[in-house]
């Protein structure tokens, strides 16, 4: 008997558990999945979480709940991988070894990355990337008397990266509802030089922020943070004073893919962009928020890579030569406020661009646009994350590889795919 | 694809000035770019720093990130900042002759 293992059971693992146990024989293959805990969170709802749309009990359930029949799921702290023994050793002292390994193990934010960040945890700053901080946060806005409210991204690559926008987007629309908006000043502070980081959507969503009258701070790399004066320092001198900072701190992988020495200066297990094969060790792949490919940290980003990556696995289990499928490509809906939402489509090559989605001209989805129907596409996502998505369930009209059709190039934009990289 | 002039080399650039074809880098190249960038002389430690990164890109064909270039024991950011000030990571690439830092997508 062979043995797959596959580390982490979150958005990547398990789907690749539920697609891999499809189509290894189970006479010949086990596959354990290993987790430190049985709690899986919907975590594109921890943005709701803050404005009171969504309680931690709405968005996670038990891990063990996913995984098909037939896959041995252990909750334990895993100490590292092993790869030149082929095995995962857990913390107590124990070994188990594995023909085939996919890291699965995300990203996670680590605020004691920035001197002076931890100074002020849960009193003035706060995060929302978590279960806890989220719900802090909902308890600490709601009590915000007014002032600056500041929002933050320390360090790229972060997970899901209009994520900070989105919250602004929020911030606007609840404390207009709440007539509390001229109270409270809304500033985002950023190292990119814009909204974000390809520049047709850069310029859309940098005239909503604009729009909604949240002042930007851009080019800015904090250096430390003073709590106790309440400001952010930069590298280069700048200052920004705050009363409430929320910040996303720099996302970095599991502390374990250290431990192994696997990582690179993130954490981010070195892997092959269009195969998910690790660069380093043949019978090792990974998936998600884990790898270094330079596309999104993003659960559509590990649900398009599962696919794949499927195929993958069993073309090595096979002697055949692996497919180089993968496209980076990526999907997200972005909440603008006001019941509306703007849908994002791209890859490694095809920045973000408007048009229609799925299909061109009659959509019915409008891409990087704010319509209703992205809103309730991105509530509908909830269900579909947990009854389509975890089970390795094809979505509908939306294939693993980025489509062309429906999608619009401004005049002025980069013509060719590829230079927009 | 636009181009630019530096003394008596021609090199393609994309719209915000970074070279879209790295091997029409040349050392004058990098010099007068960083003239542009607002960096008089490139001293010794800017050549530090600009040669790991090309070696960095060679290897892996992506600009390494500043969190690299200070793990690595190269330069800490703080000096990079001093350095290349503004944004390091996109000067020090725009001199470099390397394309424009991803970051995250």
């Amino acid at each position: 008997m062979k043995r797959l293992i596959i580390l982490g059971a979150g958005t990547g693992g398990t789907i690749m558990a539920n697609l891999l146990r499809r189509r290894l024989s189970r006479a010949d293959w086990a596959i354990t999945v290993v987790d430190r805990d049985n709690e899986h969170y919907y975590q594109p709802g921890f943005l709701f979480i803050p404005f009171g749309f969504y309680a931690k009990k709405d968005i996670v359930k038990p891990r063990s709940k996913f995984l098909p029949r037939g896959v041995e799921f252990i909750v334990a702290e895993v100490d590292r991988i092993n790869p030149a023994a082929n095995e995962v050793v857990f913390q107590d002292g124990s070994a188990l070894a594995y023909d085939y390994l996919i890291v699965a193990t995300g990203a996670e934010i680590e605020p004691s990355e920035t001197p002076g960040m931890l100074d002020g945890w849960r009193d003035t700053i706060f995060d929302f990337y978590t279960p806890d901080g989220a719900s802090a946060l909902a308890a600490k806005l709601k009590a915000f008397p007014g002032g600056r409210l500041v929002i933050h991204v320390n360090e790229t690559p972060i997970k899901c990266p209009v994520a900070p926008l989105e919250f602004a987007f929020f911030c606007d629309w609840c404390l207009r509802r709440h007539h509390r908006r001229e109270n409270i000043d809304l500033i985002y502070v950023t190292p990119l030089d814009g909204a974000f980081t390809k520049p047709v959507a850069s310029k859309a969503l940098g005239a909503l922020l604009d729009e909604k009258r949240v002042q930007m701070v851009t080019d800015f790399n904090a250096e430390r943070i003073d709590a106790s004066a309440r400001k952010i320092i930069g590298y280069d001198g700048r200052e920004v004073p705050y009363d409430l900072l929320v910040t996303v701190p720099t996302n970095m992988g599991s502390e374990m893919i250290e431990r192994s020495g696997m990582g690179d200066e993130f954490r981010f297990l070195p892997t092959d962009p269009n195969t998910l094969r690790s660069k380093k060790y043949e019978n090792v792949f990974a998936i998600g928020d884990a790898t270094d490919v330079p596309t999104s940290k993003a659960g559509s980003v590990a649900h398009f890579q599962a696919e794949i990556l499927a195929e993958n696995v069993v073309r090595a289990i096979e002697g055949r030569p692996l497919e180089p499928a993968f496209d980076g490509h990526s999907n997200c809906f972005v909440e603008s406020g006001r019941g509306r939402a703007i849908l994002i489509d791209f890859n490694y090559d095809v920045e973000p661009l408007p048009g229609r989605f799925p299909f061109p001209v009659v959509g019915p989805m409008s891409l990087l646009k704010p319509s209703r129907i992205n809103h309730w596409g991105k509530l509908a996502f909830r269900w579909i994350y947990w009854h389509i998505l975890l089970p390795g369930r094809p979505i509908p009209f939306v294939p693993a590889r980025m489509k062309m059709a429906g999608k619009k190039r401004p005049a002025g934009a980069g013509a060719m795919p590829g230079s927009t990289k | 694809m636009p181009e630019k002039q530096y003394g008596p080399v021609t090199v393609a650039v994309d719209g915000e000035g970074f070279l879209t074809d790295f091997s029409q880098w040349t050392r004058e190249v990098a010099a007068a770019v960083a003239k542009e960038e607002g960096i008089a002389e490139l001293t010794p430690t800017h050549w530090k720093v600009i040669e790991f990164m090309q070696k960095e890109f060679k290897e892996n064909g992506q600009v390494p990130s500043i969190r690299k270039l200070n793990k690595s024991g190269v330069i800490s950011t703080k000096e990079l900042y001093d350095l290349f000030p503004g944004g390091p990571a996109k000067k020090a690439a725009k001199i470099a002759g390397m394309k424009k830092p991803e970051g995250c997508v």
